[in-house]
């Protein structure tokens, strides 16, 4: 019965403590039938690359407020490549000036959330990264 | 195999994707846990269950970090299980919230599990999981339960030493004295001790044990097997010194009683190799996963030999109330088309 869940790592990276969001996207993704491990506030780069190997996750949720993005970002994608986990989809939702979107998207980001963003919009672009365009029905 | 080999030589993210594979009972996962099988065998496993909320994850955390200041410190692997959504299939894992003290530390392993529709306390797969980390060196395994209430004891059957965790103000005297959870600790941990009503709790739970009779930790079902030395010489028990389960306070998240519970479980490793315990619930763990296999097995080829139009057939007989439950099974087993 071999069965392909999708595993989901939702953490907050940098110091700002209101992780509302982070819940409310981890909660979407759960009732989409995916598995998602939480790690809760404040994380570093590093606990949340270790956490993302030891789980082997298919995608990386980091929301940020903090505005830290463009310093954070980069620091998860270089650790999770320097793990051999280039095929990880990073996802970011939070605070996100527009003119920081294309950059991220650049570095190798898959997508940006901001406020108000339909959690349907979420799940869909998880789902279909990881698992390609084919086996998507809307 | 390269995975086997990657996974021996301690290389993590191919004991992470290993475990992915056994997770999802995969041909590849079950060919790397057969070749991983000869290194298994080795490792202290420890449970640790009781209800919601009475602090298991945080205990878990405390007892890695005394576990990785032991001399020589030895190599600890973790894996968490939280509860799938019965609807959706899908998870919340959330036990690494509590754990943040242990990253960084490359001789701790943590994996959190979902229960995929396993009602015993563990994923159907947690034990094969259990075996890969076994396998890739870490020698004692925490294996942290959902939240449990009464019957949810599959802990009993693969642990070495199961760790029941209460707090106060959960229950009466008459909750402990239920057959279930209780009976299967090795050690009972009285987590946030620094809550009132820890005494009344304390009392409750010694009573308990002075009322239950010292009988040998082995499941009714294994107990049927006529080869399990408890059966077969009964009276070898009086010779054996029986374990009492300790209850022990604990503070986890101030680490109170931490140092204690370790020396305690430190015992009870002790106990298992003096009496014989340890190979007996090595048998009784292997024996119960011999026989499930089996079940699955015969299930499998016995189905294989039934036309599937007869079986839909018996199923409508049974819809429309023609015939009951056992007549089907009857019909099917021994007579129909066989």
């Amino acid at each position: 019965m071999a069965e392909r869940k999708i595993r989901v790592l939702v953490a907050k990276p940098g110091l700002d403590g209101h992780d509302r969001g982070a819940k409310v996207v981890a909660r979407a993704l759960r009732d989409a039938g995916m598995e998602v491990i939480y790690t809760g506030l404040r994380q570093t780069p590093e606990m949340i690359a270790e956490s993302a190997l030891q789980e082997d996750v298919d995608a990386v949720g980091l929301s940020i407020l903090s505005g830290a993005h463009m310093a954070l970002v980069p620091r998860v994608l270089d650790l999770l490549r320097a793990n051999g986990q280039e095929n990880v989809r990073v996802f970011i939702g939070g605070i996100i000036p527009d003119e920081d979107t294309p950059r991220l998207l650049e570095m190798g980001v898959s997508g940006v959330y901001g406020p108000g963003t339909p959690t349907d919009t979420i799940v869909n672009d998880i789902r279909r990264s990881v698992l390609g365009s084919a086996e998507i029905s809307e | 195999m390269d995975l086997v080999h990657a996974v021996l030589e301690g290389n993590r993210l191919a004991l992470a994707r290993l475990l992915t594979q056994v997770e999802n009972g995969t041909v590849q996962g079950r060919q790397a846990l057969e070749a991983l099988f000869p290194h298994t065998g080795r490792a202290h496993l420890i449970g640790v269950t009781g209800p919601p909320g009475t602090g298991k994850s945080s205990l878990v955390n405390q007892l890695a970090l005394q576990i990785r200041r032991s001399d020589p410190p030895r190599k600890v692997a973790i894996v968490a299980v939280d509860p799938s959504s019965p609807f959706t299939g899908g998870a919340i894992l959330g036990d690494r919230v509590r754990m943040r003290d242990l990253s960084g530390d490359p001789g701790v392993f943590i994996r959190s599990m979902a229960s995929r529709g396993s009602l015993g306390g563990l994923a159907h797969a947690t034990s094969s999981v259990v075996q890969a980390l076994d396998a890739a060196g870490f020698q004692v395994i925490l294996i942290e339960t959902v939240g449990a209430g009464q019957a949810e004891v599959d802990i009993a059957r693969l642990a070495h030493t199961v760790l029941v965790v209460e707090a106060p103000g959960l229950g009466d005297d008459i909750q402990a004295i239920k057959a279930g959870i209780l009976e299967i600790a090795d050690i009972l941990v009285i987590n946030k001790a620094d809550l009132s009503g820890v005494e009344a709790t304390e009392r409750a739970l010694l009573s308990m044990l002075q009322l239950a009779h010292p009988a040998p930790r082995i499941f009714a079902n294994q107990r049927e097997h006529h080869h399990l030395a408890w059966d077969e010489n009964p009276k070898d028990l009086e010779s054996v010194e029986t374990w009492i389960p300790p209850v022990q306070r604990t503070v986890a998240v101030e680490g109170d009683g931490v140092t204690e519970l370790a020396g305690l479980i430190a015992q009870h490793v002790a106990y298992l190799q003096k009496t014989g315990g340890w190979e007996q619930r090595e048998q009784a763990r292997l024996q119960s996963e011999l026989d499930e296999l089996l079940r699955q097995a015969l299930v499998r080829r016995w189905r294989d030999t039934v036309p599937e139009a007869h079986y839909t057939q018996v199923l409508q007989r049974l819809l429309d109330r023609q015939i009951s439950p056992w007549q089907a099974v009857a019909e099917l087993v021994n007579g129909g088309e066989a």
